[in-house]
């Protein structure tokens, strides 16, 4: 018997304490803040990326730079859609070159988000590495990638989606994962 | 919204939304313009054939840098140097580009229509880069993106044309865009090149250039088209400079953060002096930069939706 309906796997003081683990493990992976750069994929990894960089300012008392990336113009499946996707902004407002940088984003699923954003990185510059942190891993990958930083493991069905809510005030952030009927992620 | 459209002929039956969806896409274009590498993914394995049976370099450059900017494979077919002066139809030429399987057509011919009739003949998506002196698509869309750029909106804006009305297919699309998006247009010219039947698309004729620049926010000088007058529409080019033509007094009667459009190419001197070409008012060279940005658009928003057609 499957259960129907939507379940919450992390609530808003659920996030923070996951997101603060995961800001520490970057700055101890990476002896510190130094040369470290942010980069969150719209929209789910954007507010997320934010959050990290916030906690960096609070621990180490530094400012890393942070942007985003939109990833449509590097789907690979672009030409299979029964119409264009509306286009969000990509904002990297400072040089990657030999920059550490982190892409964050709300869910890992078949790793082609990443792979479409590591491609719309590498035309930005050369980092010196880029290192991948995700709230939600769900399985279901299609292409060799995984990520360095894991908030939470999640096994899923395909069928499910996962709804991340980081829209609006940080209070009413949560993780819903639906059986079924649209929802983030890939 | 979703974007449905298969060609792009002319502003006429465009939506407020239409506009807006195409110049938000074109911000997210015009930032790849920054980069290093000026270049995404997006219509690799696309191409695009560049049609022209009429001479233009900075249109067709501006679709061919649009196109390569995607990855999309970019020909050109120029007329001069094609069969159509061995005596080839219109459409046998399309039928013949088209069995080499291209996903867009860009299109410009002296005669107006000319993309209309394609588009129901062939399969791929098609868009008009001028047709005689019907319509002008991109650029309408490009003075529309160039100006809220510039001054943040289009409603309520006094915007001037000042030139040759009667040849331009810009103004014919700048009257639907800009029009439709609630600028006020005035029209102005010699009488013999503003037909005062203009009025009925809303606009408002003179032919004074002092009352249409005056209190203006967006002063557009067209070009004269040597090339259309076949007769005189006026007695010499210097008469037509000293009553038409921009300088800085008269354009001193415009509001003081007003801006300056032209098509291109300018005649320096005639239409539009030197100083006011260069001068910090000038949009005319954001309008190139903008004419890409709006075509990168149009070409990603049609290479969309429609695969099973080849």
């Amino acid at each position: 018997m499957k259960k129907a309906g939507k379940k919450v796997i992390l609530d808003a003081k659920g996030m923070e304490r996951v997101l603060s683990r995961l800001t520490h493990e970057i700055l101890e992976k990476n002896k510190g803040a130094e040369d470290i750069a942010l980069v969150g994929i719209w929209s789910g990894g954007v507010p997320l990326s934010k959050f990290i960089q916030d906690k960096i300012r609070v621990i180490e008392g530094m400012e890393v730079p942070a942007g985003y990336v939109d990833i449509t113009l590097y789907r690979d499946d672009l030409s299979r859609a029964g119409y264009q996707p509306r286009l969000k902004r990509t904002e990297i407002p400072f040089s990657i070159d030999d920059k550490k940088v982190i892409l964050v984003d709300d869910v890992l699923f078949t790793g082609r988000t990443i792979r479409a954003a590591m491609d719309a990185l590498i035309d930005f510059g050369r980092p010196k590495n880029i290192q991948l942190a995700v709230l939600i891993d769900r399985g279901h990958r299609e292409l060799p990638i995984r990520a360095d930083y894991v908030g939470r493991n999640v096994p899923t069905s395909r069928t499910e989606t996962v709804d991340v809510i980081v829209s609006g005030a940080r209070e009413d952030w949560r993780i819903l994962l639906n059986e079924s009927g649209p929802g983030r992620g890939e | 919204m979703d974007w449905r459209r298969r060609h792009v002929l002319g502003l006429a039956d465009f939506r407020e939304e239409e506009m807006e969806f195409v110049v938000d896409t074109a911000r997210s274009m015009e930032e790849i313009l920054t980069r290093d590498i000026k270049k995404v993914p997006a219509l690799r394995g696309k191409t695009s054939v560049n049609l022209f049976f009429e001479a233009s370099t900075r249109t067709r450059t501006s679709f061919e840098i649009a196109g390569k900017r995607l990855s999309a494979d970019v020909v050109n077919f120029s007329a001069q140097t094609s069969s159509v002066t061995k005596g080839e139809t219109l459409l046998d030429t399309a039928r013949n580009i088209e069995a080499m399987k291209p996903n867009i057509l860009v299109i410009r011919h002296p005669a107006s229509g000319a993309p209309h009739f394609l588009s129901r003949h062939l399969s791929c998506s098609i868009i008009n880069a001028g047709d005689g002196a019907n319509e002008h698509p991109s650029q309408g869309l490009l003075d529309l993106y160039t100006i809220i750029k510039a001054k943040g909106k289009i409603k309520g804006l006094k915007i001037s044309i000042i030139g040759d009305i009667l040849h331009s297919r810009v103004v014919r699309s700048d009257l639907h865009s800009l029009g439709r998006m609630g600028g006020k247009l005035w029209l102005c010219g010699p009488a013999t090149l503003v037909p005062k039947e203009m009025e009925r698309t809303g606009a408002r004729v003179t032919y004074d250039i002092r009352e249409a620049v005056r209190d203006a926010d967006v002063v557009m000088m067209l070009r004269i088209q040597l090339e259309r007058q076949k007769t005189a529409f006026f007695p010499s080019l210097r008469e037509y400079s000293r009553m038409f033509g921009l300088n800085t007094e008269v354009f001193s009667l415009a509001k003081e953060d007003a801006v300056i459009l032209h098509p291109g190419p300018i005649n320096r001197g005639i239409e539009l002096s030197d100083e006011l070409a260069d001068s910090a008012q000038s949009r005319i060279l954001d309008q190139v930069e903008s004419g890409v940005a709006i075509r990168m658009a149009l070409l990603y928003l049609l290479a969309g939706g429609h695969d099973a057609a080849h």
